[in-house]
């Protein structure tokens, strides 16, 4: 059984500047978010318990994911499914789910396929849950601990005021939390063999049947005002008569 | 333009209803499986439709949660769904989007009828920016976050079955476990004294305590306190995969102000940033900046407050 891990080729969020509340991506690097990597990093765990045979990383976006899924397959991905096409960067949850399902089919016996809980960017949470629905398989959302045992796999779901033990049969869809593990930090032979791991890259149009009408309009995207005073203390004492000024204590 | 709305938590399900009112909607309510969340929200004013005590309805299985909203809606006439922006409604959103053929935004804190067209607010860029959004679809399935509207209260409400072909659950529960109490919530505070990686170690907090006590705040972080060193308890994170907060006030110490965590915080009435770092991200959306080790401050300010 191989298992999926979907990643998604995002902005380095650090490096996004902000310039007339309009973000500027200007020379800012792509990368994949950071509970992906949670995922990439639950994968490559499953198969070195001897759980699964191939962790496949499986991204669409446009043609600088060959570059962007270095850092995955360093990272323990041993094969990359690439789904690319120009207008896929920053597409919408529901094209980005059908053309995922759409390359988890085209993929050989794959029991899991494992997502973050939100994208490093928009963290709309949509594309996991879509996927599954798609694909017509049971999901669990928000895993904190995933153990597999023969066709299936028990969850523990973490939540806002509880944590729940499932059950569910294979094939399913588990995104995680980034409380599940600590991403391992590649060594630098690792990088250096990453760039001769298998990569199936196909074009988007290939794919057949994608619906690629727009569900949502964005109307603006713009940072926030912030009209705060910014006055610099020097010392504790200028900083405590202040906030009682303010009567803030 | 009917309504429907669910949620697993009868206080979200009251906030549910105050952001229909807002688009002008009066909506009707989804309840499984619980007999205290359909009284207190028919208590409250709401139209309650209940699924009662079916064994075979698992709120752990997003895709049979999923079925069953969507049949009630059918059944009730709802165009448009309303879900919490909890995690299990941020899942089910989705899921329940895909099924019904429908646009959906999650972590809605917002929502406006501008030129016939609903108008949702939500973070974008890991929080960097905020985008206004509109669904295309006829039908819509929006999740509000939590504590973005207020807790509706009305009267006269009403309950009534409603019955619905169930399709089987593909889910086990196999163990609930509560978590560990953390009575606090710091969305629900005054005010907050967060801590972030420049705290030197976790012998370090009962000194950030012993500040949140004397002004009446609660302890709160950034993520990387929670999640990799464990210092403090995941319920503590502010953020955008923590908790959106707006205080009165907040002391931030020691945080250098990534957007994922100041998204968490900039609704704060007056901010308070101390860094050893003068051009930290942090001070740029401070009141009061003061360049300084953290834990000198601390200590000069929890003796100066005696």
């Amino acid at each position: 059984m191989n298992v999926v891990v979907a990643m998604k080729q995002i902005p380095d969020l650090q490096q996004i500047r902000i310039k007339n509340r309009q973000p500027v991506f200007d020379d800012v690097p792509l990368t994949f978010g950071t509970i992906d990597k949670n995922a990439l990093e639950a994968g490559v765990m499953l198969k070195e318990n001897n759980l699964a045979e191939k962790v496949i990383v499986l991204a669409a976006g446009s043609e600088d994911l060959e570059d962007t899924v270095k850092e995955a397959l360093a990272a323990g991905g041993d094969e990359a499914f690439l789904i690319v096409g120009d207008d896929l960067n920053g597409a919408e949850s529901s094209i980005i789910a059908q053309v995922l399902a759409a390359g988890v089919k085209k993929i050989d016996d794959v029991g899991l396929l494992l997502l973050g809980e939100g994208s490093g960017d928009n963290y709309s949470g949509q594309v996991g849950s879509r996927i599954a629905e798609i694909l017509g398989w049971p999901q669990v959302g928000y895993a904190g601990a995933i153990k597999l045992e023969g066709n299936k796999a028990i969850v523990t779901r973490v939540l806002e005021d509880a944590e729940e033990v499932v059950e569910v049969a294979l094939p399913a869809v588990i995104t995680v939390v980034s409380g599940i593990n600590e991403p391992r930090i590649p060594s630098v032979t690792q990088i250096l063999k990453a760039g001769k791991k298998p990569k199936e890259v196909i074009e988007e149009d290939e794919l057949d049947g994608i619906n690629k009408e727009a569900l949502i309009t964005t109307v603006s995207n713009l940072a926030p005002e912030s009209d705060r005073k910014r006055i610099v203390v020097k010392n504790v004492a200028e900083l405590v008569d202040k906030l009682r000024s303010e009567n803030m204590i | 333009m009917a309504v429907l709305i669910f949620s697993d938590k009868a206080n979200l399900a009251l906030e549910l209803l105050t952001a229909a009112e807002a688009i002008g909607e009066k909506a009707k309510i989804l309840v499984i499986n619980d007999d205290e969340q359909a009284e207190i929200l028919a208590h409250a004013g709401a139209e309650v439709y209940k699924i009662n005590n079916n064994n075979d309805v698992v709120l752990a299985d997003t895709a049979q949660i999923a079925a069953v909203v969507k049949e009630a809606a059918c059944k009730l006439g709802a165009d448009i769904v309303l879900l919490s922006s909890n995690r299990r409604g941020k899942e089910l959103a989705g899921r329940l989007a895909q099924k019904m053929g429908a646009g959906c935004l999650t972590d809605v804190s917002s929502m406006e009828i501008n030129g016939g067209r609903i108008e949702c607010k939500r973070n974008a860029l890991g929080g960097a920016t905020v985008a206004t959004q509109y669904i295309n679809t006829d039908k819509k399935v929006i999740a509000v976050a939590p504590r973005s509207f207020a807790p509706y209260a009305g009267s006269g409400g009403k309950v009534e079955e409603l019955a619905l072909d169930l399709p089987a659950a593909a889910v086990k529960v196999l163990e609930v476990k509560a978590k560990e109490t953390d009575t606090v919530d710091i969305a629900a505070a005054d005010k907050l004294v967060a801590v972030g990686q420049g705290l030197n170690s976790k012998e370090d907090l009962p000194m950030i305590e012993e500040l949140a006590k004397k002004i009446g705040a609660e302890v709160a972080c950034s993520k990387p306190l929670a999640t990799d060193k464990k210092w403090l308890p995941e319920e503590r994170v502010i953020g955008l995969s923590g908790k959106i907060c707006k205080p009165e006030l907040a002391i931030l110490l020691g945080i250098s102000g990534q957007v994922q965590f100041t998204v968490g915080i900039r609704d704060a009435k007056v901010i308070v940033a101390i860094n050893t770092d003068e051009n930290a991200n942090i001070n740029a959306m401070a009141d009061y900046i003061l360049t300084a080790d953290l834990h000198e401050a601390v200590k000069e300010m929890n003796k100066l407050l005696g």
